[in-house]
């Protein structure tokens, strides 16, 4: 399982679908714990009933239909599917339309979705997804892209409240590749991915969506920063590093911080 | 029967897929890894077996030859066979073993394998050409030039081709950082035209993986030609056009950095809201009232 982890951290994050699916073969006793601890890239399906589509992953899914947070239905139909109970369900509706918000005014475009369900501690857990492909042809507003990609994925543990206080646990993890291709530079691809882990107690008087998208906006913009100074810095260090530019002519290297 | 040689057969491949796709300098990380995940010693040392001589020709492997006489890449340029590679400047072989990733054998090559003297004229005076720029440019950089078609001929009146390659790799997986410059220049000295033809090859790739896995993967192509001359001066030459389509192109990475941030970055997620402000999760009641008084009125969908 190490082993198996240390190679998700070498091979391109543009191939780790395949690397997953390969690992899954060679593993399949581990199936469970590789597909909780290893991210893989979103997939989005149409819902008819209400016509939006919504982000498949494991916390919606049942054997092989996934729930639509736009109709709480499972798609393909399913009889006895799990759901969220009523007031817990009442959140998930309330947060899916304002995190649609939410990222409309981050992304302008994209395809979010938000589930909940009850643990076994009395609190709950949420997932808040987003996937925006920002490619020319999609929801590049910009243009400057071959092939875009971003998708997050925030878990949110959140605690039995204690007196006036809730505990948040979020794990993020942000997935990105784009590519830039034009005729003297030639293609010009960067793919990662990054996870990070963010523990809160906070005052529930502000309800616990207001906690929760407070968490995920700071959270999302540190892994955004930190990506683009800290480690698209670092791959541009190594290429002046492996032919440094002519004397005088020293360029700034972004700080890093 | 037939079903636990198909899986065997799978295994293998997966293993090679993995190690053929190992970022640069981390073949031997990937391998102890994948060895341990496929539990198979026999199938991995199959695997091996043919993945590693596939990535050490791709990567452009440097290898020190046993003697310090110098180094050698391995390139399918230079290659005699599987496992010997010519190093044109020594006017050496040497016997690589690809799973060890070193040089364990090396001998003189013998005078079927080296070009002419007429030919040799050319690529002499490229490669030391080639090797100044290469030394000035390159901290960790290593070059060859490799006569890939007409090495025997004799004088002038006939084609005949070179390849040049570049390779230059920084390993510091103390620093969770790797990366690798390659280039090859196909260079044809076209004696009818009187011309000399050059296609380049730049791939340049990098990761960085500390609490995460971030990977820079570019490469580009191009062409340019100059009059054919005497040894020297085509030397001098077809150095200047490397030269001056590297530089470019390293300017053009830096480019495409500088716009990341403001540009690139920003179709995939701002850093601030449309509105410029943070998102008011205060004050969220008003996105559901909206909603309520667009679904009252009929609008929207």
């Amino acid at each position: 399982m190490e082993a198996a982890m240390d190679l998700m951290r070498r091979i391109s994050p543009n191939k780790s679908e395949m690397a997953l699916s390969a690992l899954l073969s060679l593993l399949p006793y581990h199936s469970s714990d590789l597909l909780s601890q290893v991210d893989q890239p979103l997939q989005v399906y149409f819902d008819t009933e209400s016509g939006k589509e919504f982000i498949l992953c494991e916390y919606n899914r049942d054997a092989d239909s996934y729930r639509s947070p736009w109709s709480n239905k499972y798609h393909p139909p399913m009889e006895d599917g799990p759901l969220p109970s009523p007031q817990l369900r009442k959140l998930e509706v309330e947060a899916n339309d304002v995190f649609a918000v939410y990222r409309d005014q981050y992304y302008e475009g994209g395809v979010s979705s938000v589930y909940m369900w009850e643990d076994d501690n009395e609190g709950f857990v949420s997932c808040f997804l987003i996937k925006k492909d920002g490619s020319r042809k999609a929801d590049g507003r910009r243009g400057y892209l071959q092939e875009g990609a971003w998708e997050a994925i925030h878990v949110i543990e959140v605690g039995h409240q204690e007196e006036e206080t809730a505990h948040y646990c979020l794990t993020s993890t942000v997935m990105l590749s784009l590519t830039t291709e034009n005729k003297p530079s030639g293609t010009f691809n960067l793919s990662g991915s990054i996870r990070r882990q963010m523990n809160l107690d906070l005052p529930v008087e502000d309800g616990h969506l207001c906690n929760m998208g407070k968490m995920i906006e700071e959270m999302e913009g540190k892994l955004r920063n930190s990506l683009d100074q800290v480690y698209f810095g670092k791959t541009r260090e190594m290429v002046c590093t492996l032919r440094p530019p002519p004397e005088g002519l020293q360029v700034r290297l972004p700080e890093s911080s | 029967m037939a079903e636990e040689e198909e899986e065997r057969k799978q295994k293998k491949e997966i293993a090679k897929w993995f190690l053929t796709n190992a970022p640069a300098g981390e073949i031997q990380y990937v391998a102890k890894d994948i060895r341990s995940v496929v539990g198979d010693d026999e199938v991995y040392d199959e695997a091996a077996a043919e993945a590693f001589p596939t990535y050490n020709k791709t990567h452009l492997v440097v290898l020190e030859m046993p003697d310090r006489s110098g180094d050698v890449i391995v390139t399918t340029h230079g290659e005699l066979d599987e496992s010997n590679y010519f190093d044109p400047r020594t006017a050496h072989v040497a016997t690589v073993d690809h799973v060890k990733q070193v040089c364990t054998k090396v001998r003189p090559a013998t005078d079927e394998e080296l070009p002419s003297s007429y030919i040799e004229e050319f690529r002499g005076a490229l490669d030391a050409e080639v090797c100044k720029y290469v030394g000035d440019t390159y901290p960790k950089g290593t070059c060859s030039v490799y006569c890939t078609s007409g090495k025997d001929v004799e004088g002038p009146g006939e084609n005949f081709e070179f390849a040049i390659v570049i390779s230059a790799a920084k390993l510091s997986p103390q620093n969770f950082c790797n990366g690798s410059w390659r280039s090859i220049w196909n260079v044809e000295f076209k004696d009818d035209m009187q011309v000399v033809e050059l296609r380049g090859k730049m791939q340049v790739g990098a990761h960085y993986f500390e609490e995460g896995n971030v990977q820079l993967d570019t490469n580009t192509e191009c062409k340019d030609s100059t009059i054919f001359q005497s040894p020297e001066d085509s030397a001098v030459s077809i150095t200047n056009m490397i030269r001056h389509h590297e530089t470019e192109y390293m300017t053009s990475l830096e480019a495409s950095y500088l716009n990341l941030p403001d540009t690139t970055f920003k179709d995939l997620r701002r850093k601030l809201p449309v509105t410029r402000t943070l998102f008011p999760w205060h004050n969220t009641l008003q996105f559901s009232l909206t909603r309520d008084i667009t679904k009252e009125l009929g609008i929207g969908k």
